[in-house]
C-alpha cells in the first residue's frame, strides 16, 4: 500500500471515527446521569442533518445549522420530559424498550415528513471535487471540517465538565445521585440537560458529516450501533476513552474495506462489539472492578 | 382440568373461525390467520425467554430467518451440476435428495423438503446454542445490544450473499409435505388444511410451553427472573436453564420460519430485519411479559391486523407507539390492568375512583 493510499484510508477512518466518537460521547453523557442507554441516540444525528437541510432554503448555511442544533436540543429535552422524567425508578428492561420505541417513532416521523430520499448539505467550502493535498493524498476540506468540529466539541465538553458549575453539578449527579440531591442539586434538571447536550452534539455532528455521508431518515440505527460499540470499547461512561476507541473503530473499518467486501463493513463493527462484550465488557481502557459495581 | 380449559377454548375458537369464514364466504381471511399463527408460534417462544427467564432478545427475527432461509436455499439450489461428487451421491443414497424438473423442463436435483426443514431447525438451534453461551452471561443493556448485533449480522449476511438471493430473497420454494395428502403450501385448494396445520403447530407449541412453565424448569426460570443471584445461591444452575430456554425459543422461531417460508413459497430479507425483532418484543410486551396467553392473543391479533394492511404505511410506527405506551403505562401488559375495577369505578361515586385510577397505571 503506497503512502498516499495509506493517508487516504487514514483520513477516511478518522472522519468516521470522529462521528462515532461523538455519538458514543452522547451515549456516555446520558448514561452517566441516568444509568440508561438511550437507543434513540442515532436519531439525534439524523435530525440534525435533516432539519438543517430543510432550513437551508430560508437562511444562510451556518444559521441553518445553528437553528437545527437548537431544535434538536429542544427535541431531546422534550423526549426526556415527556417519556422519562416522571417514571419512578424504572427497570433497565423497561427503559431499553421505551428508548427503542422512541427511536422507531422518531424515524417513522422523519420518514413521513421528509420521505425516503437521501439529501445532503452543500460542502461548507468549495464543492465535492475541491481537495487539499496532504502527504500526497487528496482530502476534501469537509473532512477537515468534521475532524475540527468534533475535536472542538470534545474540547468544549471537557472544559464544560471541569470548569463550569453546571458541568460540575452534572458530574456530581453522575458520581452519586443521592449525594448530589443532598447538596441541593436539582438532579432532574441535570438529566434533562444531559439529554439536551447529547442531542446537541449529535445534531452538530449530523450537520458537518452530511455533505460527505448524506442524510436519510434511516441513518440513526446504524450510527447508534457503531456509537454504542465505541462507547463499550472505551468503557461505558468514559468519554475521553470513547474518542480513542472511536478513532480506532473508524480506522479499522476504513482499512477493512481494502480486504473484505463493502457489504460486510457494518458486520465488522458488530463483530468487534460482540467480541468486546464477551471478552472485556468493561472496555479496553476501563477497570473491571469499577464496571462490576455499575448496573447495566 | 382447569389447565385444559383455555386450550379447549382455543381449539373451539379455531374451529369456529374456520367454519365462520366458510359460511360467510370470507375464506381469504384464513391466509392471514395462518401466517399470524406462525408468527405467534415465534412470539410465545420469545415470551418464555423474556417473561419467564427475564432475558431480552432483540435478535429473534435472526433465528426465524435462519430457519426460513436455510430451508428455502436447500430446497431451491440445483445440485445437478455436482451430482457426480461423492458427498452428493451419499446424500442421494440416504434418500435426502429429490430429482425433478423446473418450469422450463430442465432436470433439477434438490434437497428433500423434510430434510431441509430438519437441517434448518438444527442450524438455528446450534446457532442459538453457540451464541447463547457467551451472550446470556450479559445483562441489561449489554444483552440487548449483543442480541441486536446478532440480528443485524444475520440481516447483513442475508443481504450480501448470492446464495440467499441478496435483496430479492428466495422465491419458488417447493411445498413441504408432512403426511400423504397434507402439504404446507400456499395452494388455494389447501387453504383449510394449512390453516389447521398452522394452528395445530401453535397449539402443540402452547401445550409444550405450558408444561415447561409448570414444571421444575419453569420454577427455576421464574426464580432467575426474580433475582439471578438468589436463584444461583439456592442451587439453580442459572446459565444452563437460560441457555436451554434460549435454544428452545430459537427452535420455535426456526420452525415458524421454515413453515411460513414453505407456506408463502418464498422469503425476503425484511424477515431478518431489526424492525421485525423489535416488533416481536413489542407484542410480547403488550401481552404482558410473563403471560403466555396474552402473548398468544396479541400475537394473533396484531399480526393479523398488520398482515391485513390495516396500519398502512404507519405499520412500524404503530408498533413503536404501542411499545412506548405499554411500557409507560402498563409495563405488565394490557391484560394485567385492573379493567374490572376501572369499569366498576365508573359507576361509583367520584371519591372512590381515585384508587382505581391508580390501579390502571399498572404499577405493581
Amino acid at each position: 500500500m503506497s503512502v498516499e493510499l495509506f493517508v487516504q484510508y487514514l483520513f477516511a477512518g478518522i472522519t468516521y471515527g470522529a462521528i462515532y466518537a461523538i455519538v458514543a460521547i452522547g451515549f456516555n453523557i446520558i448514561y452517566n446521569t441516568t444509568g440508561i442507554i438511550n437507543f434513540a441516540q442515532g436519531e439525534f444525528v439524523m435530525l440534525g442533518g435533516m432539519i438543517s437541510i430543510s432550513l437551508l432554503p430560508f437562511m444562510p448555511l451556518y444559521a441553518a445549522i445553528a437553528l437545527a442544533v437548537l431544535m434538536t436540543m429542544l427535541f431531546g429535552a422534550l423526549l426526556e420530559i415527556c417519556f422519562i422524567r416522571w417514571l419512578e425508578s424504572p427497570g433497565v428492561l423497561r427503559m431499553i424498550i421505551i428508548t427503542i420505541g422512541l427511536s422507531i417513532l422518531t424515524r417513522e416521523a422523519a420518514l413521513h415528513l421528509w420521505g425516503e430520499s437521501i439529501r445532503s448539505l452543500p460542502y461548507f467550502i468549495g464543492d465535492e471535487i475541491t481537495t487539499v493535498a496532504i502527504l500526497g493524498a487528496r482530502i476534501s476540506p469537509q473532512v477537515l471540517w468534521v475532524i475540527a468540529v468534533c475535536g472542538l466539541m470534545v474540547l468544549f465538553l471537557s472544559v464544560f465538565f471541569q470548569a463550569t458549575s453546571v458541568g460540575r453539578e452534572m458530574k456530581a449527579c453522575a458520581a452519586n445521585r443521592r449525594a448530589a440531591i443532598l447538596c441541593g442539586i436539582n438532579t432532574r434538571n441535570m438529566v434533562t440537560l444531559s439529554f439536551m447536550l447529547s442531542a446537541g452534539i449529535g445534531a452538530l455532528a449530523g450537520c458537518v458529516m452530511s455533505p460527505i455521508t448524506s442524510s436519510g431518515y434511516d441513518i440513526g440505527t446504524g450510527l447508534a450501533i457503531k456509537g454504542f460499540t465505541v462507547a463499550i470499547l472505551g468503557g461505558l461512561g468514559n468519554s475521553m476513552a470513547a474518542v480513542g476507541a472511536g478513532l480506532l473503530l473508524g480506522i479499522l473499518e476504513a482499512f477493512s474495506i481494502s480486504v473484505v467486501p463493502l457489504a460486510f463493513k457494518d458486520a465488522i463493527a458488530i463483530t468487534i462489539l460482540l467480541l468486546i462484550l464477551f471478552v472485556r465488557p468493561h472496555g479496553l481502557f476501563g477497570s473491571s472492578t469499577a464496571a462490576g459495581l455499575k448496573e447495566f | 382440568m382447569k389447565k385444559l380449559l383455555p386450550l379447549a377454548a382455543l381449539i373451539v375458537f379455531v374451529i369456529v373461525i374456520q367454519k365462520m369464514t366458510g359460511w360467510t364466504d370470507t375464506r381469504f381471511y384464513l391466509t392471514q390467520l395462518t401466517m399470524a399463527a406462525y408468527y405467534a408460534l415465534l412470539i410465545v417462544g420469545l415470551c418464555v425467554v423474556m417473561g419467564y427467564a427475564g432475558q431480552i432478545s432483540l435478535g429473534h427475527a435472526g433465528f426465524f430467518a435462519i430457519g426460513g432461509y436455510v430451508s428455502a436455499a436447500l430446497t431451491t439450489i440445483n445440485l445437478i451440476a455436482y451430482q457426480d461428487r461423492v458427498v452428493i451421491r451419499m446424500l442421494d443414497g440416504f434418500g435426502l435428495l429429490v430429482a425433478g424438473q423446473d418450469i422450463y423442463g430442465d432436470a433439477i436435483l434438490v434437497v428433500a423438503p423434510w430434510a431441509a426443514c430438519i437441517a434448518a431447525v438444527v442450524c438455528a438451534g446450534t446457532t442459538a446454542w453457540v451464541l447463547g453461551i457467551p451472550v446470556l452471561k450479559l445483562k441489561g443493556h449489554y444483552l440487548a445490544m449483543a442480541t441486536l448485533g446478532f440480528g443485524i449480522i444475520i440481516y447483513r449476511i442475508v443481504l450480501a450473499s448470492a446464495v440467499f438471493g441478496e435483496a430479492d430473497g428466495i422465491s419458488e420454494v417447493p411445498p413441504l409435505p408432512l403426511l400423504p395428502g397434507l402439504t404446507v403450501s400456499g395452494d388455494f385448494g389447501m387453504r383449510e388444511e394449512n390453516y389447521y396445520i398452522a394452528w395445530g403447530m401453535l397449539i402443540i407449541g402452547m401445550i409444550l410451553l405450558r408444561n415447561l412453565i409448570d414444571s421444575r424448569v419453569g420454577r427455576a426460570l421464574r426464580s432467575i427472573h426474580g433475582s439471578e443471584e438468589a436463584a444461583e445461591s439456592t442451587g439453580v444452575n442459572t446459565a444452563r436453564f437460560k441457555l436451554k430456554v434460549f435454544v428452545l425459543s430459537a427452535v420455535f422461531a426456526a420452525v415458524a420460519g421454515v413453515f411460513l417460508t414453505h407456506y408463502n413459497g418464498g422469503i425476503g430479507p425484511s424477515e431478518a430485519s431489526v424492525m421485525k425483532s423489535v416488533r416481536y418484543v413489542a407484542i410480547v410486551a403488550v401481552g404482558g411479559m410473563a403471560h403466555l396467553w396474552g402473548a398468544l392473543i396479541m400475537g394473533i391479533v396484531l399480526n393479523f391486523l398488520s398482515l391485513r394492511g390495516v396500519f398502512g404505511s404507519y405499520d412500524d410506527a404503530v408498533f413503536g407507539f404501542i411499545l412506548i405506551v405499554i411500557m409507560l403505562f402498563a409495563p405488565n401488559g394490557i391484560l394485567s390492568l385492573n379493567w374490572r375495577g376501572y369499569f366498576l369505578g365508573l359507576f361509583r361515586r367520584s371519591g372512590q375512583t381515585e384508587e382505581t385510577g391508580r390501579a390502571i397505571d399498572g404499577t405493581p
